[in-house]
């Protein structure tokens, strides 16, 4: 058995050290060593887009980032988006939209969402298309997702004006 | 890219709700949006070991020897199972919800007995102290295999010449077993009135072959199972499953122990669409446990979920249909064989009921199929069958409307099927919202608005699928607050928990908020069947509404006594009892809820029942309108606009509903234009990921507008009708009408990729 390598990084604000080993991925490190397990595997070959997680200020699958790779980054997860017991305006409007249905892509969703309304307050239909084209969903059609996402950015827009 | 307003809904439903009909945020949406829900995979145990799966690289053939010695002896290693440590299964047929299964078949398909009948399935299976190791374990185990032909299609299954799967298959002859080997499992026939006069009274007929291809449900959560069979002998299961006491009963029939010894208990599902209903990983993941002593958790992969589970079969369908010229359709004729995969029941028998359900004909006949192919067992998927035979069926019907040149909704409306239709397979329609969804796409705008641009086209589908039935209960507990606490055991895929609580609500009189629904394991509720053939909110939500009644009822006795009045003057009305007579005389339910226990104690009311067979609240129906432009140079077919319309008997939470009509949609969409198994001629697949099988994306599609028809169901208390199905059955041969409309062209295959349009097109030129 190959030796484990010991990991520092910062996992939604916080500190977080594990060993893993050179083999597994930042998904399984997250999910079975780290215990947060609302980052889902559907494929683990980063075409579904229910493990992506914030590395660095850009949004990856985890499922194709090693553990060891994760070495001083500074990651979120879905774990981290609500802010202590607030809901963060997209899970508010992902609630209220009824924009999930079995629920296990929404934390890829939610953490996508959050990224490109991070970026690009005000995206146009096309541009959350776009952007959402990684994060596969089967139940919803999509529909209530987009909604949900442009009524999150009009509420944070109200929010800091 | 725009977006359209939603059209009104159309509401025929007379009785006016204070809770039902609202939109409430889901009991279960807190945990599901931070990722606090956990689902199969996400299980824990002390002591947890991880199974892998051995699966057959080929499609066909027999084994001959396994030797698992070299992995038992790899340290991590703790147990290693093949076919030969499950009990063998007796020769009889198990009912699983959607659609039954010969105990015998699930046994084999679980771990393969002597051979392996299609790629990837099962030979043996290893636990180890961490996945990876199991899955080196895997490459040790040596299996000898003697490479037989395979069979891929069902008309090249139902060839005299044809390789057979089961030495011991005989086919089945129109109800009566025959001694004929063949890999026809079975072959049905439906009829009514006289084919052939039918035909002659026909103006024209049109007679079509129809193909399609092998699809996957899709779910985004692979299988997964934890098992403990415990010191005591007791089998404990954590699974993703649609049906927690359909797994308690395989769990019991496949390993021969009794019910009451197996506690299944259902985790979050992420989607199964009816390819969570069977047992794969289960039965396994139990042996392995039983042996190595410890829980033992089993996950598959996405390749696994794609060669090992679902899928819905491919088929070929012949349609023959004639009509008058002033539009009557006369006699309706089809010839449907599907794929069952490795072993017998494919849905085809689902499908012969749908394929001419939509229409009220006096002369059918229907023949179908059950063949039996060198694929991964079929299961159910959304509407199973149904889709298959629209695509061909609804073809036709657009075909035949245009030679008589009446509009494609006319005509359907001329011939919709109403109350007191009889269907060929036997079953008379109750009261049913068929002509009233039609109405709706004719009048929907959409219908009519002008198509901007070249190479655009319009097409309409329309489709009917059941409400099953069977089996739910339900307990209710009333709390001192005035809330109350539900338990139920549906799995919860798309909102059922808002949905059945909403219906306790609507009773009790309290707000949908002031109901926590809870869906508990096995050993906790009273038997519910499966959360699959449109019946949750129907069955389960029936059995809710029925235990609030009972709640009432004992609420009513409780504030009887404070008031020392005989219970028989008291009544309740929107969560407020009151003497009839005496207009002092008022409590609201919180009230008489704060004093339950100086008045008798708790109040708890269960309710259990049968809803009713296949046939149970009439159905529901489903219409398509879709615009698409088809790209001349390429082939490749961009959906413009979509509209679905389906009646929804009442809608509960019409959020949800819309959301079930958006999806069911959107799979039918990504059925028509992409999505198909890439067989190599020896049966192996080559798109096993979720790049290469291609499901639509965000980007692919434009918003799908729905419009909500409520035609009540006569049997359900609030009128409801199951939505969860008949939505994916109508988009395929819509987009099809619309392509022709678009080209000129049919398209008789599934899927119309790029490569078929262009195909199509070329051929035109020629």
């Amino acid at each position: 058995m190959p030796g484990k390598t010991h990991v520092q990084t910062i996992i939604n604000g916080e500190h977080v050290d594990f060993l893993c080993e050179p083999r597994q991925s930042l998904l399984e490190c997250l999910r079975d060593i780290i215990g947060l397990t609302g980052s889902k595997e559907g494929c683990n070959d980063g075409n579904c887009g229910a493990c992506t997680v914030e590395m660095d200020g850009r949004i990856v699958t985890s499922c194709l980032v090693l553990g060891v790779e994760a070495e001083g980054s500074e990651i979120g997860t879905i774990e981290g988006v609500a802010s202590g017991s607030t809901l963060h305006p997209i899970q508010q409007a992902f609630l209220e939209g009824a924009a999930l249905q079995c629920g296990i892509c929404t934390p890829g969703f939610i953490v996508a969402s959050k990224s490109l309304l991070e970026q690009n307050p005000n995206p146009t239909e096309h541009e959350i298309r776009f952007w959402l084209a990684n994060n596969l969903c089967r139940c919803t059609g999509y529909d209530k997702i987009i909604r949900a996402v442009q009524e999150a950015a009009g509420r944070m827009q109200e929010a800091t004006v | 890219m725009t977006t359209t307003d939603y059209e009104r809904n159309v509401v025929l439903s007379s009785k006016t709700y204070d809770v039902v009909g609202t939109r409430p945020v889901r009991p279960d949406g807190a945990d599901k949006v931070t990722g606090r829900a956990l689902y199969g995979a996400d299980f824990d145990a002390a002591g947890l070991l991880h199974g892998k799966m051995l699966r057959s690289p080929h499609a066909h053939a027999r084994i001959k020897s396994i030797d698992t010695s070299r992995a038992e002896a790899m340290p991590g290693v703790l147990a290693v199972v093949t076919g030969k440590d499950l009990p063998s299964a007796a020769d009889k047929v198990i009912e699983l919800g959607e659609g039954s299964t010969n105990l015998m078949y699930l046994r084999d398909n679980v771990l393969a007995n002597d051979k392996a009948l299609y790629q990837g399935h099962a030979i043996a299976a290893v636990a180890a102290t961490s996945p990876h190791e199991a899955e080196e374990a895997l490459g040790l185990i040596e299996v000898e295999y003697e490479v037989l032909p395979a069979v891929l299609t069902a008309p090249d299954g139902m060839r005299d010449d044809a390789p057979l799967l089961h030495e011991n298959l005989m086919t089945q002859e129109l109800g009566e077993k025959t001694d004929k080997h063949s890999n026809v499992a079975d072959h049905f026939q439906h009829s009514k009135g006289d084919l052939e006069a039918g035909f002659a009274e026909a103006d024209v007929i049109v007679e079509r072959e129809f193909d399609t291809k092998t699809v996957h449900q899709g779910y985004i959560e692979p299988h997964a199972a934890v098992a403990l069979w415990n010191n005591d002998g007791r089998l404990h299961i954590w699974c993703s499953t649609q049906g927690a006491f359909t797994v308690r009963d395989s769990m019991s029939e496949i390993l021969g122990v009794p019910v009451s010894q197996v506690r299944v208990t259902p985790m979050e599902i992420g989607g199964g669409f009816g390819g969570k209903i069977s047992v794969y990983l289960e039965p396994v993941a139990a042996v392995l446990s039983k042996k190595s002593g410890h829980p033992v958790k089993m996950v598959m992969s996405r390749r696994e979920v794609f060669e090992s589970t679902g899928p819905t079969p491919g088929s070929h369908i012949k349609i023959k249909m004639g009509v008058t010229k002033d539009g009557k359709i006369t006699a309706a004729q089809a010839h449907m064989a599907y794929e069952a995969g490795g072993f017998p029941g494919s849905p085809v028998g689902a499908g012969a009921m749908c394929v001419f359900a939509v229409y009220d004909t006096d002369n059918v006949v229907i023949d179908g199929y059950d063949v039996v192919v060198n694929k991964a067992k079929t299961a159910a998927y959304r509407a199973p069958g149904a889709p298959n035979a629209a695509f061909a069926a609804e073809q036709v019907v657009d075909e035949l409307a245009r030679r008589i040149g009446i509009d494609p909704m006319d005509f359907r409306l001329k011939n919709a099927s109403k109350e007191g239709t009889r269907r060929a397979d036997g079953p008379v329609f109750p009261r049913i919202g068929c002509a009233e969804v039609m109405e709706a796409m004719k009048n929907h705008p959409h219908y009519s608005a002008p198509l901007e641009g070249p190479n655009r086209g319009r097409g309409v589908g329309v489709g009917f699928w059941f409400n099953i039935g069977f089996e739910s209960s339900c307990t209710i507990s009333v709390n001192a607050d005035g809330t109350v606490t539900l338990t139920e055991g549906s799995t919860d895929i798309g909102g059922s928990r808002a949905s059945i609580a909403m219906q306790a609500a609507e009773v009790l009189g309290i707000p949908a908020e002031s109901v926590r629904p809870t869906v508990v394991d096995t050993d906790s509720i009273g038997y519910t069947a499966v959360t699959g053939g449109s019946r949750t909110t129907y069955a389960t939500g029936w059995a809710a509404h029925d235990a609030a009644q009972e709640v009432n009822r004992q609420m009513i006795e409780r504030a009887a006594k404070i008031w020392e009045v005989d219970a028989e003057d008291l009544e309740m009305e929107h969560g407020v009892i009151k003497h009839r007579r005496d207009s002092e005389l008022q409590m609201s339910f919180k009230d008489v809820a704060s004093q339950l226990n100086d008045t008798g104690g708790p109040v708890v009311g269960s309710a259990a029942l049968n809803a009713g067979g296949m046939g149970a609240g009439g159905g529901s129906f489903a219409g398509s309108i879709v615009d698409v432009e088809v790209d001349p140079d390429t082939g490749k077919v961009s959906v413009l606009r979509f509209t679905a319309v389906q009646d929804a008997g009442k809608a509960i939470h019409p959020s949800y509903v819309e959301g079930q009509m958006q999806g069911g949609s959107v799979q039918g969409i990504g059925w028509a234009l992409n999505e198909e198994y890439f067989m190599t001629d020896d049966g192996t697949m080559t798109n096993s990921s979720l790049l290469d099988y291609r499901m639509p994306t965000s980007l692919d599609l434009p918003m799908i507008d729905t419009v909500i028809v409520e035609v009540p169901s006569p049997s359900h208390p609030f009128g409801v009708r199951g939505v969860g199905e008949a939505n994916i059955i109508p988009p395929t041969p819509a987009i099809a009408n619309a392509i022709h409309n678009a080209t000129g062209e049919r398209m008789y295959k599934l899927p119309m990729n790029p490569g078929a349009v262009m195909e199509a097109i070329r051929k035109q030129k020629k």
